[in-house]
């Protein structure tokens, strides 16, 4: 699950991490008060969504007076945000971020983040900040220091401020900069994150260490223990067809393409994915039913893939194991009989009492071709949909 | 021979009177050796009960005490399975299956880091796995039995029904399996690609490998170090999520390409470099295993 800006500062600022002072807002008007009650002569107007890139798109701007607080937050707030990771149709904003100004003297990058190798939280330090991490992971790697954390042990001090020295802060401020890592390891461990990106981490002026920015993603598994941060979740910032599925207990992801795809399990239906474009298809969606999905689950997941005016067919796979093929029939026919299927449906399936369940779809009047292998199915599709 | 299970293994199921953790218990049970291998099962609190006819018992350690387990495999809800794992830990079996999906990774690297530290022997699948099955022998999971058959060859995979689809074509042209490995989904786990590799390598039942990766991570880049330089047997090999898009977690966990890292490509393009037969095609997974094989 994404955060926003403000409330990732937020999740920082519980565990000692220093950010500038900000005021989140939903109207222009509560803008120019947050700023007021800020004081000072120099804020930042920050777009919130879930994206990054921000600032190369306009929703960030540094405003010297009310006057241009207000044009700024007028302009931002609303718009369409189009950054390198919105994807061209951009994202809508709906809240801004009124931040006190800072005294950049130095612009630094941290991230945390889960290390599948050591099986360890790794911070990332770089003295590239500002920049896009993966670009100075692709250049310069050498530019990026890695702390392994020991999970029983916690961040090791003395590594944390050699660390801080060499990624460019100041002598009289490194041990703030260890305090600051610190800060930022509990709040990943404490939050349950599966990353935390401070980029920029900065410098002031006067020598302080503070995070200028904060992107957090919280592992979904293990929301049940941070109530916190699910009453953090902006729906309006999610995909509309990815949240109802997930409200059946469905695994969906919206793709560009125009073929629907139903599979059982995360893995198959990635290859599931791959086949049909192979085939020369598009993937509409990624689709897992799970398990042990049933009839009301597979009636829900056509709705999804339905709902998505992009789709021109779908392809069901299906490997039953525990999960029978008659069942899923059934589940099947029901679906398309309900939501009135208008588009051409392929349908494999594959293991326990698969010739119970191809002779459901056979005997059914539901307008359907069946296939045996994925790649026959595929074909049929792909074929299908061209016509 | 095959690798980690045999009709001679001894299991418990922990979280046995769970509804999953009863209905897949009848499943193995019913597969092969089952009644000889599925001896105790374990709910804490619920000592005395009987499920199926396998006893439960409030503890592992009384299981492997009463009952001579080695090998466990988990069902519990993910907010308890990694304090699950580590009660299997502490007895000291030689196998931990965990089938559970959802559990924090927060949870999973204290858990793993723990057996690290104790120097533990215990070797464990998963969590978010299917499970392993010896066809014709023991299976401990939930994969559905009859679709395997025994013979030489090992499987290994992250995912659940993309293992199946492998077995199904591997059995309909009539190559069996050693043993099927499912090491799940998830970003912090037990055994990986390549500790299933090094064991399927020195089988000596085992002649070769169908090896099902999907994007996220390294696992896969590694072992095509290691068959490059090590592995006597032909490997065949299929990554899923060539057209899954950077940033979004496809289903499993761990399936993520992040940071530019653990594309489908990067996995592929490593794997032929090893020598292993790459298909890109799922619907051919046993037939470019009966290629490799031929090309020795």
């Amino acid at each position: 699950m994404n955060v926003h800006e403000y409330q990732g500062k937020e999740i920082l600022r519980k565990y000692g991490v220093t950010t500038p002072r900000g005021i989140a807002c939903f109207s222009v008007d509560e803008a120019v008060a947050a700023a007021a009650e800020l004081g000072g002569s120099v804020w930042v107007v920050k777009a919130q969504i879930h994206a990054g890139g921000r600032g190369k798109g306009g929703g960030v701007k540094v405003a010297t007076s009310p006057e241009q607080l207000r044009e700024y937050a007028d302009a931002i707030l609303g718009m369409q945000l189009v950054t390198p990771q919105t994807g061209p149709e951009g994202k809508k904003v709906n809240r801004l971020y009124i931040e006190e100004g800072a005294d950049i003297a130095d612009e630094l990058y941290i991230g945390a983040l889960v290390d599948r190798e050591t099986q360890k939280v790794v911070l990332m330090c770089s003295s590239e900040g500002g920049m896009d991490i993966e670009e100075v992971a692709e250049a310069t790697p050498e530019k990026i220091l890695k702390i392994y954390v020991d999970p029983t042990e916690g961040l090791n001090r003395d590594e944390a401020k050699d660390v801080c020295s060499k990624i460019g802060i100041p002598a009289v401020a490194v041990d703030e900069g260890a305090d600051f890592l610190e800060g930022l390891y509990q709040a990943f461990v404490g939050s349950d994150a599966s990353l935390a990106e401070i980029n920029p981490l900065v410098v002031t002026g006067d020598n302080r260490v503070i995070a200028l920015d904060a992107k957090f993603n919280i592992d979904s598994n293990a929301l049940y223990r941070q109530p916190e941060i699910v009453a953090f979740r902006d729906l309006t910032e999610e995909d509309a067809n990815e949240i109802e599925a997930s409200k059946w207990g469905l695994s969906y992801i919206s793709l560009d393409g125009n073929i629907g795809c139903l599979v059982n399990g995360a893995g198959l239906a990635m290859a599931t994915m791959d086949i049909i474009q192979l085939y020369g298809g598009e993937p509409a969606n990624f689709l897992d039913v799970g398990g042990g999905a049933n009839k009301e689950q597979v009636t829900e997941a056509f709705k999804i893939m339905l709902a998505n005016p992009k789709v021109e067919g779908i392809l069901v796979n299906i490997f039953g194991g525990i999960m029978q093929c008659d069942v899923i029939a059934q589940g099947i026919v029901a679906a398309a009989q309900e939501v009135g299927l208008s588009v051409p449906l392929v349908v494999r399936l594959e293991g326990t009492n698969v010739e119970k369940g191809r002779a459901i779809l056979d005997e059914s009047d539901v307008k359907l071709q069946t296939a045996t292998t994925m790649a026959d199915a595929a074909e049929k599709i792909a074929a299908a949909v061209k016509a | 021979m095959s690798i980690l299970i045999n009709k001679d293994t001894r299991i418990v199921t922990q979280g046995i009177t769970g509804n999953t953790g009863e209905f897949h218990t009848t499943q193995c049970l019913d597969y092969a050796f089952g009644k000889d291998c599925f001896v105790a099962g374990v709910t804490p609190g619920k000592e005395g009960q009987s499920v199926q006819g396998v006893p439960v018992l409030n503890t592992v350690a009384q299981a492997k005490e009463q009952h001579g387990v080695n090998a466990s495999v988990i069902y519990v809800p993910p907010r308890f399975a990694a304090a699950a794992i580590d009660e299997a830990v502490d007895a000291e079996l030689d196998l931990v299956i965990c089938i559970t999906e959802g559990i924090p990774v927060a949870d999973m690297i204290k858990t793993r880091d723990r057996m690290r530290k104790m120097g533990s022997k215990t070797v464990l699948v998963g969590p978010n796995c299917p499970g392993v099955i010896t066809p014709e022998e023991v299976k401990i999971g939930i994969m559905p039995g009859y679709i395997h058959k025994k013979g030489g060859i090992g499987v290994v995979s992250r995912s659940g029904t993309l293992t199946y689809e492998a077995v199904h074509q591997l059995t309909q042209l009539g190559m069996g399996q050693s043993t099927c490995v499912g090491i799940g989904g998830d970003p912090v786990n037990g055994m990986k690609h390549l500790d299933v590799l090094k064991m399927f390598n020195e089988d000596p039942e085992t002649e070769a490998v169908v090896m099902c990766g999907e994007i996220g991570g390294t696992d896969e880049e590694e072992c095509a170090a290691w068959i490059k330089e090590n592995m006597t047997k032909p490997v065949a090999g299929f990554i899923a999520g060539v057209t899954a898009p950077p940033g979004k977690r496809m289903g499993h966990a761990g399936a993520i390409i992040s940071g530019g890292q653990g594309t489908a490509q990067s996995k592929i393009d490593a794997l032929r470099d090893a020598g292993v037969h790459v298909t890109v095609n799922p619907s051919e997974m046993g037939s470019t295993l009966k290629a490799a094989i031929a090309a020795g």
